[in-house]
């Protein structure tokens, strides 16, 4: 198990943190391939945004996130913080996200931008959008949370959460079993 | 590393103000619910479906009380056995599942098969609800002659083969020859193919068996054909791993330029994943090396072709090779049918890995199963003509879809199971025994059920022998060995 996989048992506080802090010690190898994806994207990130880690606290950036019942709630998070990091630092309440703790392996962290927004974000790996290819209600401003890092420049963004209602499912492709 | 510092640290500042409010939270649970009178919840398997259904109950409500009933003495299903062991991330819902195993109004009975130690209607009487999560364990059969015959294999147990399922440890499959043919397309066809074809440094790193990974390292299958009823459009994979095999180390695709005429032109009108799954296989067509140098392995699809008959060895013991009808596509699109011609092919292979699909099978006279969709035949999670019983993941809507289709769909189940209990739909009124009464029953019988604590001595044991070698784990492969380790 990852630093990051104990560092997100550690988050779940609402039970037992006592075993997770030993969890945390016990794991202290941060480039395990699990995290190796979190850790590119952020470390991309930080090319740009630059934030000498003491003045962080005094440059937060204020995010607000649209939840799948249409309720805005907004945020602060960390410049060079992914937008996973923000939902889960914040115990923001989004049934299912990062599922596979910021490592490319699913795509339940998928949001979707302001078109203005998205142009800023910079590029997108075919990894990504390979996952982002199996998402529920894929649109042309997608990208997944895990890979979208703050800047100082995305202050005040919005970002929805797309719904994801059986409807809305592509039963007959993405499938794990059946043949062609 | 900056970064290090950040993930380690970052959750401890939010970790007081957590705490506090869990320890508010639970004050107030234990005013508004007494154990007794507590709606108390059973989950028929302990793999993504029944994990991700409680998951959600337990968040739901404030004073549910769920208990979760797995087969094998170990949790987590396909997560451990069906995913394949160069895909570590995808492991990592182990974590969430952990947490929801260890919560205080949850609790794990692994070694208990429903439907034999105890059945399901006894579980009806010992809970409000019951929710059936028990998955597919069987597999469609190809129908053909020569299918009994030795080097034909289901996926399902090539798959539980390498990933240490106890019922799969004496396959010992055949890999004695050059060419294997995997019937369908799909990505658990893709896991084989790239399995068969690795590296053998990339899978010494994952937790693969021991006896497998000797198996591989001894393997002369050198070329992977991938066949498909249908054409290129309908391929069943996704792009992830389709690109995992375009880059696979030491191979290269062998596909055939012909299969994708005229596709290049229909392109443009399809949605964007099919889109981009497309321009990837023809990627894989055009970088066919022409004066590269060969490397010795390579893997390719076949389209258009169904099995006919699995050809026998001179003795009529072994695998020979395969034919395969020559079908026609009669539609476009995902709907497409592939109608037979009436023409053959023969393909000379030594092994043949048919992974045309899971299926669930019944679990107990008492639960309706549809035999021809071959699910519980349910509403929205709802059982039909079954109050009280519901069902989530493959078992309610076939053996398809990714990890989040199933956590999705486990939540949708829950929230209606919810639903009825609010709405009186499901009686919850009375009070009923849970596991009081149903772990006595199975000691009466002579079950002894494994904990989620007992889990963790397997678990432990597991990584000690996986450190000792290099890999991340050694699973167990034995299930009185997995037992003896629990109860110590």
């Amino acid at each position: 198990m990852s630093v990051v996989s104990a560092t997100y048992r550690l988050h779940s506080i609402s039970k037992r943190f006592i075993r997770s802090l030993s969890a945390v010690s016990a794991h202290n190898s941060l480039k395990t391939p699990s995290t190796r994806h979190r850790v590119e994207a952020c470390i991309r990130n930080r090319q740009f945004s630059c934030y000498p880690r003491a003045l962080r606290s005094e440059n937060k950036v204020t995010v607000s996130f649209i939840n799948r019942d249409g309720e805005k709630v907004t945020v602060k998070g960390s410049p060079g913080d992914s937008l996973l990091d923000v939902v889960i630092d914040q115990d923001l309440d989004i049934d299912g996200f990062g599922a596979c703790e910021g490592t490319l392996a699913c795509s339940t962290c998928h949001l979707i931008f302001e078109e203005d927004v998205y142009k800023q974000l910079g590029p997108i790996t075919d990894e990504e959008m390979d996952m982002l290819d199996l998402a529920y209600g894929l649109s042309d401003t997608s990208r997944l949370g895990c890979q979208v890092c703050l800047t100082k420049s995305l202050e005040g963004m919005t970002v929805r959460v797309p719904e994801s209602v059986s409807d809305m499912r592509q039963s007959d492709f993405g499938t794990t079993s059946s043949s062609s | 590393m900056n970064t290090s510092r950040m993930f380690v640290f970052k959750p401890m500042k939010s970790l007081l103000t957590k705490c506090t409010r869990a320890t508010v939270t639970s004050g107030l649970r234990r005013l508004a619910c007494t154990p007794s009178s507590c709606p108390r919840v059973c989950i028929v398997g302990g793999g993504p479906a029944g994990f991700y259904t409680a998951q959600h109950l337990l968040k739901a409500h404030p004073a549910i009380q769920v208990d979760i009933y797995e087969r094998l003495p170990i949790p987590f299903g396909l997560v451990r056995f069906g995913v394949a062991p160069d895909h570590p991330e995808v492991k990592n819902v182990i974590n969430t599942f952990t947490q929801t195993a260890q919560h205080e109004r949850c609790s794990f009975h692994g070694n208990v098969t429903v439907g034999k130690d105890v059945s399901v209607e006894e579980l009806q009487q010992a809970y409000h609800a019951v929710v059936l999560s028990y998955g597919a364990e069987g597999n469609r059969t190809l129908g053909v002659p020569g299918e009994n015959l030795s080097g034909v294999y289901s996926a399902k147990d090539f798959v539980g083969w390498y990933n240490g399922l106890p019922s799969n440890k004496g396959l010992n499959p055949d890999l004695s020859s050059e060419t294997a043919v995997i019937l369908g397309q799909g990505n658990v066809a893709l896991d084989v193919a790239r399995i068969l074809l690795s590296p053998l440094d990339v899978l010494t790193k994952t937790d693969i068996t021991q006896p497998s990974l000797q198996a591989l390292a001894a393997s002369r299958v050198r070329r992977v054909l991938i066949v498909g009823r249908r054409g290129p459009l309908q391929v069943a994979c996704t792009i992830k791993e389709l690109r995992e095999m375009v880059n696979l180390p030491g191979n290269r695709p062998d596909m055939l330029s012909a299969d994708f005429q005229g596709i290049a032109e229909v392109l443009k009108d399809l949605p964007r994943p099919r889109k981009r799954l497309t321009e990837l296989m023809m990627k894989a067509v055009q970088e066919r090396p022409a004066g590269a140098p060969l490397t010795s392995r390579q893997w390719g699809f076949r389209f258009l072709r169904s099995p006919v008959e699995v050809l026998p060895s001179p003795d009529l013991t072994q695998t020979a090779g395969i034919r395969l009808g020559i079908n026609r596509l009669e539609g476009s699109g995902e709907g497409a049918r592939a109608v037979p011609t009436g023409e053959t092919e023969d393909v000379e292979c030594g092994m043949v890995i048919s992974s045309i699909g899971y299926q669930s099978l019944p679990i107990d006279p008492a639960v309706p199963f549809d035999h021809h969709k071959a699910i519980i035949p349910n509403a929205m999670g709802r059982v039909q003509q079954a109050s009280g019983l519901y069902c989530s993941g493959w078992v309610k809507r076939g053996p398809t879809g990714v990890i989040a289709t199933t956590m999705n769909d486990s939540f949708d189940t829950a929230r209606v199971l919810i639903k009825d209990m609010e709405t009186g739909v499901l009686d919850v009124s009375t009070v009923k025994p849970g596991s009081h009464t149903v772990t006595p029953l199975l000691q009466k019988r002579g079950v002894n059920p494994v904990s989620f604590s007992d889990w963790e001595k397997i678990d432990a044991e597991e990584m000690k022998r996986g450190t000792a070698v290099g890999k991340p784990r050694e699973k167990l492969l034995d299930v009185t060995e997995m037992l003896k380790t629990a109860h110590s």
